[in-house]
């Protein structure tokens, strides 16, 4: 694989993730994660539409008249993801009946439409399906994740079979149920990005007022 | 009526788009630094919701649901599977048209809310307020109120992030949480306290 592929496709994963870093597709993120089966399946979902997003738009950018460009990311985006929520329907129904709306807001997920604008506009084909490969990854990173803390506590289950014995079978761990509310989500990927900024202290936000020490008359640590 | 009334609440406070499914949170994270800039998002987010529910639900009711088009003579079509793609296309078109009549007649309106419009087509609460309308098979009076209701929900949910935002940059927060971090636990705690709602019933 040459360098600058490799690049691409890992990047996205812990240095640019797009879910902590570059602020997208988080809606989904957050919506689907209180499992780990529909999370593995809205992840290869994604994964696949931006890829193939991004390689149909790349194809055709030198052809798109750059006034009606968003449109026509849009129809080829949504007639991927159209695509995709018939397959789901018709192959594994009761999971897409539980992921509900958020198939079809995969057309509005800011990561296939952000890959498009800022990659796919500028690169080959081949380029952007890696690049939409390595993105999707970086998402469904954050997502399992995210799933698995959510299901493992708060319903002792991964991937629906037991791995902490509940309670109420005579086992000993009571579950957390505000693990499988919304909020948990949130403050999940809020701990998520505090370690990966822990670990990569470049990504660490500029702070808009520093801590004045009196005692030392000086800016204290920023 | 009451059923009306009642829809509206669930949709402002118990079903809120921001805080209990997320939706539009790309922006509803991004533009909520100041309360003015979050307030005229939320009223353009309010606008445009107001209008597509309800034209969504017209369109697929006249023309895409099965034997929707027996009123010209052809039956037994099904044309269901194009309502993602014709709910995005009145999106965009919808936008572009309220920038087009703002821009024309109320410029300043206009000025004010700059980016902000056309970034609303990909904001995910408009589409998935149509998407929630076709899932739970809303009427069109119901969509009406669906769309007012959902829409103030967001403008509420992002003015008070926005709130919460301006004073909590003064704080002293640890260097990794800085920004996007607390942003999120922010959210998180206010999340929680739309869960609240969750008991009432209607």
């Amino acid at each position: 694989m040459k360098a600058e592929t490799k690049k691409v496709l890992v990047d996205p994963l812990v240095d640019n993730n797009p879910i902590t870093l570059q602020v997208l597709g988080i809606c989904s993120a957050l919506a689907v994660t209180s499992q780990m089966k529909t999370s593995i399946i809205m992840a290869i979902a994604l994964t696949v539409v931006v890829a193939c997003s991004s390689a149909a738009i790349s194809m055709v950018r030198n052809h798109i008249p750059s006034s009606i460009r968003i449109i026509v990311q849009m129809t080829i985006i949504a007639s991927l993801v159209i695509v995709v929520d018939q397959i789901l329907k018709a192959f594994v129904y009761d999971v897409s009946k539980q992921l509900s709306v958020f198939v079809g807001l995969i057309i509005t997920n800011c990561i296939v439409m952000g890959r498009a604008e800022a990659y796919a506009m500028k690169n080959s084909p081949w380029d952007s399906f890696v690049d939409g490969i390595g993105n999707g990854l970086g998402y469904s990173l954050i997502l399992l994740i995210v799933a698995f803390f959510r299901e493992l506590f708060g319903a002792g289950k991964l991937f629906g079979i037991e791995i902490l014995k509940l309670t109420k079978d005579g086992g000993w761990y009571e579950p957390n149920g505000l693990m499988l509310l919304p909020p948990s989500a949130f403050f999940i990927i809020g701990l998520i990005i505090w370690a990966f900024r822990s670990w990569k202290p470049a990504q660490v936000e500029s702070a808009d007022f520093k801590i004045s020490s009196i005692a030392h008359g000086e800016g204290g640590h920023h | 009526m009451e059923a009306y009334i009642s829809l509206f609440v669930k949709a402002v406070f118990i079903e809120n788009l921001a805080l209990s499914f997320f939706l539009g949170m790309c922006t509803f994270l991004a533009v909520s630094k100041k309360i003015s800039t979050a307030m005229g998002l939320g009223v353009a987010v309010m606008v445009v919701q107001t209008l597509t529910v309800p034209a969504n639900n017209f369109i697929y009711n006249a023309l895409l649901k099965e034997d929707a088009l027996s009123w010209i003579g052809v039956t037994g079509v099904d044309l269901s599977f194009l309502a993602l793609l014709s709910f995005i296309g009145i999106i965009a078109a919808m936008v572009q048209i309220l920038e087009m009549i703002l821009d024309k007649y109320f410029p300043a309106l206009f000025h004010a809310l700059g980016i902000f419009l056309p970034l609303i087509t990909v904001n995910c609460a408009i589409l998935g307020g149509s998407l929630f309308m076709l899932e739970r098979d809303y009427d069109f009076g119901e969509s009406v109120v669906y769309g007012v209701g959902s829409g103030l929900g967001w403008a509420l949910a992002i003015v008070v992030m926005a709130g919460v935002r301006e004073k909590l940059k003064y704080s002293d927060i640890p260097e990794g949480l800085r920004g996007l971090g607390i942003t999120f636990i922010t959210a998180g705690l206010m999340s929680l306290g739309f869960m609240a709602f969750s008991g009432i019933q209607l």
